[in-house]
């Protein structure tokens, strides 16, 4: 793994070097014209952000049952990106609802799920911030329920929209834009790959810092 | 008395929060007949160790043994086992002594009416049975708790500063309490940083300080100077 | 064991609760002053909006709710007697299930006080029409939110901030039961009640609380034990 991260960050950098110039060749949009192209950025941090919530997840649950305090570093680490990309794709969903449709907000399925979402992190956050002593186990398990609880939320979330049908969101660009696969792949691969590279920074972080305490530890011991 | 074991062994045990160490690598046998005393300043890990013994805190590494198995291996039933009584006294204020002392020999399989009786006269407390806990004096509450903890007749009793507010005579009485449940065969842990009530009453002294075990030997007399001279130089 | 230690809990609760009634009654005041409150932020011209009811029913349950939650762990905060609860020779999960059932006959008796009253102020007896139904999205839920609270509340009863903590963790981690119990009661309110959809609601209601109260009966030793 620790080879393959200068690579790593050379090909996303170039990825997102070479991402406006596909983004601004790829065809516009019939109705929406150069806002749809916030797309390209739109969808792919979602994907980021729920790579994130199940990293997050499961690193929580393992951490939970088993205790290993390297697991723990991925949760908080993962936990971070998922605010990190969320908030990226709250604030492009909006923009792009102002500008394609006229409204900030519609309570559309996606966003408003994705709204949820990054509350439970920034919750998660906050239990580990202002939780006091053994507040990482209290925020593995806010994790835990709230990966758990995602799917429940996008689901009554989206039969709680549908009962009032309003213009879909998200709609069906693949199949009616030729043109913006390709695109579309190279955001969504630079974005899965930039969350692998900002995960690992992070977590080689947090690793740090246990090391430090350990470190501490072990001198208290001499 | 249940014969599940004869001895606890912490082995080798840490348990820290993030930077703050509250034991390092505590290595100690306790077996029955024996009142260990656990000495040391306020915040030298004491009450995390008697949390360990009572499995309501696990270690960050080591293990700690029951005989020769571990708290996970036993499961629940290793807890009919354990008396514990801490500061807080752990007695529902709003409920009578009796309710409190009936729902305790309830939870631990107890039939009330051959245990609650009994214990309440071993308090002292048979005509206040159906008061109110929190009518109660400290010292009422204290020999109320105690009986409480020692209800199901554990194998490991640990007693985390018992002997805070009491008078003379309660120390007393709880001193010869635990005399006897040693001499019954329990395995007697009391942790304390009261010096002269441990003297004559411990058989082992173990002495911690800044979450590591400094000493661990039968105890003599000259409590006090021991501990000033072993605090003072470790 | 296990369940005879919970029904324990249960009885210990509930004979301390007999004594004064302080959480129930502050408990019911407080809901009913939360459906009056929200009376006066949504009634206009003598009439609240469509299906208003139902928002304001379950707000007023979530609201409470947390508050109950919150007095019934201080309870076992006072004198440490949850350590002495954890100490008992039966599975840790069995004092949540305690705990659980206790919170949901607490939440029961509140939503029979709520619902007559929220009824009555906004014109919504058509619930009554269909009694059954009401009753399955009603305990729906209610056992999904008392599900998710009642283990928050215990892992929180150490925690510094813990009064705070408390709804921010279990609000967003609870919007299905607050969705599926407003639009489910909705539904009732239609003319004709939409069975259809209520039924629906009460099935994603289920499947969460089955989903719930196995997660926090998997996780509550972990995260009791420090």
């Amino acid at each position: 793994m620790k080879k393959m991260f200068a690579p790593l960050l050379v090909i996303v950098a170039a990825m997102f070097a070479a991402a406006p110039i596909m983004i601004a060749q790829a065809p516009f949009e019939s109705t929406m014209g150069l806002i749809q192209k916030i797309f390209y950025y739109h969808v792919p941090s979602w994907m980021a952000m729920y790579s994130a919530i199940v990293v997050c997840g499961v690193a929580s649950a393992i951490y939970l049952f088993k205790g290993r305090a390297d697991v723990d570093c991925y949760a908080v680490s993962a936990a971070e990106l998922a605010v990190l990309f969320g908030l990226m794709g709250l604030v492009t969903g909006p923009l792009w609802g102002r500008k394609a449709w006229g409204v900030w907000w519609q309570w559309d399925a996606r966003l408003t799920s994705a709204l949820l979402l990054e509350l439970i992190f920034v919750a998660y956050l906050m239990v580990r911030k202002f939780g006091g002593p053994g507040s990482e186990k209290l925020a593995a398990a806010t994790a835990l329920f709230g990966t758990a609880t995602a799917p429940f939320v996008y689901k009554s979330v989206d039969i709680w929209r549908t009962v009032h049908p309003k213009t879909s969101v998200v709609p069906l660009l693949a199949s009616s834009m030729p043109g913006a696969g390709r695109p579309f792949a190279l955001s969504s691969i630079a974005f899965i790959l930039l969350f692998v590279v900002l995960l690992t920074l992070r977590v080689k972080l947090a690793r740090q810092q246990n090391t430090l305490d350990n470190l501490y530890l072990a001198q208290e011991d001499r | 008395m249940h014969a599940d074991f004869d001895s606890v062994r912490l082995v080798e045990v840490s348990r820290h929060f993030g930077r703050r160490r509250a034991l390092s690598k505590v290595s100690l046998t306790v077996g029955a007949g024996d009142i260990v005393g656990l000495l040391g300043p306020n915040g030298a890990g004491k009450s995390t160790l008697i949390g360990l013994l009572a499995t309501l805190v696990a270690p960050t590494a080591g293990a700690v043994r029951f005989g020769d198995r571990t708290a996970h291996a036993m499961g629940p039933a290793l807890r009919q086992a354990i008396g514990l009584l801490a500061h807080e006294l752990h007695l529902y204020p709003e409920l009578s002594a009796r309710q409190n002392l009936t729902f305790f020999a309830e939870l631990y399989g107890l039939d009330p009416a051959a245990t609650v009786d009994a214990a309440l006269a071993r308090a002292g407390l048979a005509e206040r049975g159906d008061d109110e806990v929190n009518g109660f004096s400290r010292g009422m509450r204290q020999r109320l708790a105690l009986e409480r903890a020692l209800l199901h007749d554990p194998r490991l009793v640990l007693f985390d500063e018992p002997f805070t507010g009491l008078d003379d005579r309660a120390v007393g009485l709880v001193s010869d309490r635990l005399r006897q449940l040693a001499s019954a065969g329990a395995i007697v842990v009391l942790a304390t940083h009261d010096l002269d009530l441990a003297d004559g009453l411990v058989t082992r002294v173990a002495l911690v300080r800044d979450g590591r075990l400094i000493a661990d030997e039968p105890a003599s007399s000259g409590l006090r100077a021991r501990y000033r001279s072993a605090m003072g130089s470790a | 064991m296990f369940l005879r230690t919970a029904l324990l809990v249960l009885r210990k609760d509930f004979a301390i609760e007999m004594k004064s009634l302080e959480v129930l009654l502050t408990t019911l005041f407080f809901a009913v002053s939360c459906v009056l409150v929200f009376a006066f932020a949504f009634v206009k011209d003598g009439r609240a909006p469509e299906d208003a009811a139902a928002g304001i029913l379950w707000i007023a349950i979530a609201f409470a709710g947390t508050l109950a939650l919150g007095r019934t762990f201080e309870r076992e905060r006072y004198s440490e007697t949850l350590r002495a609860l954890l100490l008992a020779p039966a599975p840790r999960a069995a004092l949540y299930v305690g705990k659980l059932l206790g919170m949901l006959a607490l939440l029961g008796v509140a939503e029979g006080l709520l619902v007559p009253l929220v009824a009555f102020l906004f014109q919504a007896s058509a619930w009554f029409s269909r009694p059954l139904l009401l009753l399955a999205v009603l305990a729906g839920g209610t056992v999904g939110f008392a599900a998710v609270g009642t283990l928050f509340a215990a892992m929180l009863v150490r925690a510094r901030s813990r009064d705070v903590l408390l709804p921010i963790l279990l609000y967003p981690i609870t919007i299905p039961v607050i969705i599926g119990g407003v639009r489910g009661t909705a539904a009732l309110l239609a003319s004709p009640a939409d069975e259809v959809t209520a039924t629906m609601w009460i099935g994603i209601l289920f499947a969460f609380d089955v989903v719930f109260v196995t997660l926090s009966l998997w996780t509550f030793e972990p995260l009791m034990t420090e």
